[in-house]
């Protein structure tokens, strides 16, 4: 069955693929210069330690190599993209009317303002390199929670903002975190006050519509004693011949007994590079759970990180990934105990189709003297065609004999006897292999919004169609 | 036109490799109930899997027909949506996905359109109650660490909720305790009537206690050797296969 597959034109089921007629209002010069990161610290009119920061930051990105252990970086050319573009004057309108139409209308296209209304507590949208809307619920306001973008946050929270930028992830962590330290542009700053419960969950959703350009939001989340948030990050792009650059840097920080929980659902155009730095600082008693959803880019290099550096702190990395022909997806996720009584778990899965690769790389380290840590990992890969490639890289150091760690690893199949009993029962093939793939996931996708678990259902049974046959 | 599943001189293999059926006739009638028998290796089950769209046999020759419309270029999921159901010997495992929500698109596949949760429920609460069972089996993931037995009750309810015009049962009984086996005949027994039809495959005579058929027929070396009334599977009960495999041999 699954051999001599007809791989039919990705680029024709990715829905999000329109480009709109917007014209940046200012646009930085292609490739990156110390020119260039001037530039941007003066259009956000930022204080002097920032420029300084973007400064030094940039050299630490000078002084690293590419790096050569995970995805194939080769084409990626920072000469020819553009590392800033302004879409309109106005930053975080807190009206939708306030947004320009063009835009607006992109974001109707694809349901914010509709899913704001009705599920969530707050939205903020970025378009190109700027957050042109950002707002939240007036109940949540009150109640102190600040949700805004993140130069709003320097401009007008500047004291909480210092006390941890960059303190989760430093520049000189990687390559393109000190990239992103030297040229960020828009993401969110979050602060829920202690014993604050945001019920429903924020999002952020991220648009890039020029041509050739780098999108590097650094988004700062503090979730103090007691308080509980979902923060939800969705990602689209238009499709163009030429390659664009996505490189986020996520800081969390889960303070005493605070909970939260961060979503990527990321559904980039397959002519993206996608290399994102994202890490949570897990505290006392506290709990963060990342789940990431890959679905989208042409590259993905991305691995959620979670430091339980105080006692009794939690945390779980769900991951997907789904590698199509031409997409590389590089993910999975690291876990670094550095107290005791701290637990966790990996669970991945992932689908490589047509001549898609993914690969897990993970990491558990556990430091010496956390003792009696507890983590598991499970990583599952279904290969739907013959071509199809999957590999795995479970990294694991521990230091403390007293750790429990658990791993286990699969490989399958799209099983021909499952298909035909589907099928047997009167579904078409397409649908038989579809709701085979969401069972697989199910135990990721079950941890999803309902909204979000059926619009995932929705974009595997698209990225399905014609699979197998 | 006539209402029935007819296997028309068929001849099949396992695609590439090793043949199986060897000019197999069989008429089933809407509002029958036949069983096929016959020792291990005769081809039943390939029989039941070729009839369902099996993609891993091909045919070589003959025909396979309900309501006198050939079936051999419909997909297995197409001759679903023409009423034929086969409930598996071993039912496939498909983990996250709950067995309710699988079979109500399963429904909605068979009767081409959207199928409301009221009509929906009430059709599983009436095969619940026929197989003595309760909900719970509705939440669990299909097939995924039922018992044998579970299985073989599922794939009964499943019968009874996208009712098929012609059922296929393979080796149903087999592995099922007594009280498992009655709940069975009895979801067997609740969908006889005009419009539908059924085909038995078993090795044992135990089953046809419960389910009486109409006709017995007798399977050896990929061909019905002989036919004739549930009298047929008293005898083979009795004097095993031996005289039967002498009569495909003298055939």
């Amino acid at each position: 069955m699954s051999d001599n597959i007809l791989i039919e034109d990705i680029g024709n089921e990715y829905k999000y693929g329109f480009v709109d007629e917007v014209k940046p209002v200012w646009k930085a010069e292609k490739g990156l210069s110390r020119r260039v990161v001037e530039a941007i610290s003066y259009h956000k009119d930022e204080p002097a330690w920032m420029l300084e920061f973007r400064l030094r930051a940039l050299e630490i990105y000078q002084s690293k190599p590419v790096p050569t252990w995970g995805a194939d970086l080769s084409g990626l050319n920072m000469d020819e993209i553009y590392f800033y573009a302004k879409p309109t004057e106005k930053r975080d309108a807190r009206s939708w009317d306030e947004v320009p139409e063009e835009i607006r209308r992109t974001y109707e296209k694809l349901g914010i303002p509709e899913a704001e209304r009705k599920v969530l507590a707050g939205v903020g949208a970025q378009y190109d390199s700027e957050m042109v809307y950002h707002q939240i619920r007036e109940e949540l306001r009150r109640l102190g929670v600040i949700f805004v973008s993140i130069e709003e946050g320097l401009k007008h929270h500047e004291d909480l903002f210092r006390e941890y930028f960059a303190t989760v992830v430093p520049p000189e962590d990687n390559k393109y975190a000190a990239l992103n330290s030297a040229v960020w542009s828009g993401g969110s700053f979050v602060y829920v006050p202690k014993g604050v419960k945001v019920e429903l969950p924020l999002q952020a959703y991220f648009r890039v519509n020029t041509a050739e350009l780098g999108q590097f939001e650094r988004t700062i989340i503090v979730v103090d004693e007691g308080a509980e948030v979902h923060y939800i990050e969705g990602c689209t792009a238009p499709t163009y011949t030429t390659d664009s650059f996505h490189s986020g840097v996520i800081e969390i920080v889960v303070n005493q007994g605070a909970k939260s929980r961060y979503t990527t659902i990321q559904n980039w155009s397959h002519n993206m590079y996608n290399l994102v730095t994202q890490r949570a600082l897990v505290k006392k008693d506290a709990y963060h759970m990342w789940l990431d959803g890959n679905l989208g880019s042409k590259v993905t290099m991305k691995y959620p990180s979670s430091y339980l550096v105080e006692e009794g702190a939690r945390s779980d990395i769900l991951s997907i990934a789904f590698a199509n022909t031409g997409q590389h997806q590089d993910a999975g996720g690291k876990l670094i105990f550095a107290a005791s009584h701290t637990g966790g778990s990996i669970v991945s899965k992932s689908i490589s189709k047509g001549s898609g690769r993914s690969s897990y790389r993970g990491l558990i380290k556990v430091y010496e003297g956390a003792k009696h840590v507890k983590v598991n990992v499970e990583c599952d890969a279904l290969l739907i065609n013959e071509e199809s490639r999957t590999d795995t890289y479970p990294y694991m150091e521990i230091e403390d004999d007293t750790a429990t760690v658990g791993h286990e690893a699969t490989v399958s199949r799209l099983n021909d006897e499952q298909i035909f009993y589907l099928q047997s029962r009167g579904l078409p093939e397409d649908e038989a292999a579809a709701l085979i793939v969401r069972g697989f996931i199910e135990p990721v996708a079950k941890e999803l919004p309902l909204e979000y678990a059926v619009e995932l259902n929705r974009l595997i049974e698209l990225e399905m169609e014609g699979s197998v046959g | 036109m006539a209402n029935q599943l007819e296997i028309r001189n068929l001849h099949a293999r396992i695609v590439d490799g090793e043949t199986i059926l060897n000019g197999v006739n069989l008429v089933l009638p809407r509002g029958q109930v036949h069983a096929i028998m016959g020792p291990n290796g005769a081809g039943k089950s390939t029989l039941g899997k070729i009839i369902a769209g099996d993609p891993g046999y091909e045919i070589t020759k003959g025909d396979i027909l309900v309501d006198g419309e050939s079936i051999l270029e419909l997909e297995a999921d197409e001759r679903a949506r023409r009423g034929l159901f086969l409930a598996f010997q071993y039912p496939v495992e498909v983990p996250g996905v709950s067995n309710a929500n699988f079979l109500r698109l399963a429904l909605q596949a068979r009767k081409g359109g959207e199928v409301s949760m009221m009509e929906f429920y009430n059709k599983l609460q009436k095969a619940l109650q026929t197989l003595e069972w309760d909900e719970s089996i509705l939440t669990r993931y299909l097939n995924d660490g039922f018992s044998g037995g579970e299985k073989k009750r599922n794939e009964i309810m499943h019968m009874m909720v996208l009712e098929p015009t012609y059922a296929i049962l393979d080796e149903t009984d087999s592995g099922l305790d007594i009280d498992a086996l009655k709940v069975v005949a009895k979801g067997v027994n609740a969908m006889r009537g005009p419009n539908f039809g059924a085909l038995l495959i078993t090795h044992y005579q135990r089953l046809l206690n419960y389910i009486v058929p109409d006709a017995v027929h007798v399977m050896i070396d990929g061909r019905i050797v002989t036919s004739g009334g549930p009298e047929l599977a008293l005898k083979l009960e009795e004097q095993g296969y031996d005289w039967a495999k002498e009569l495909a041999a003298a055939n």
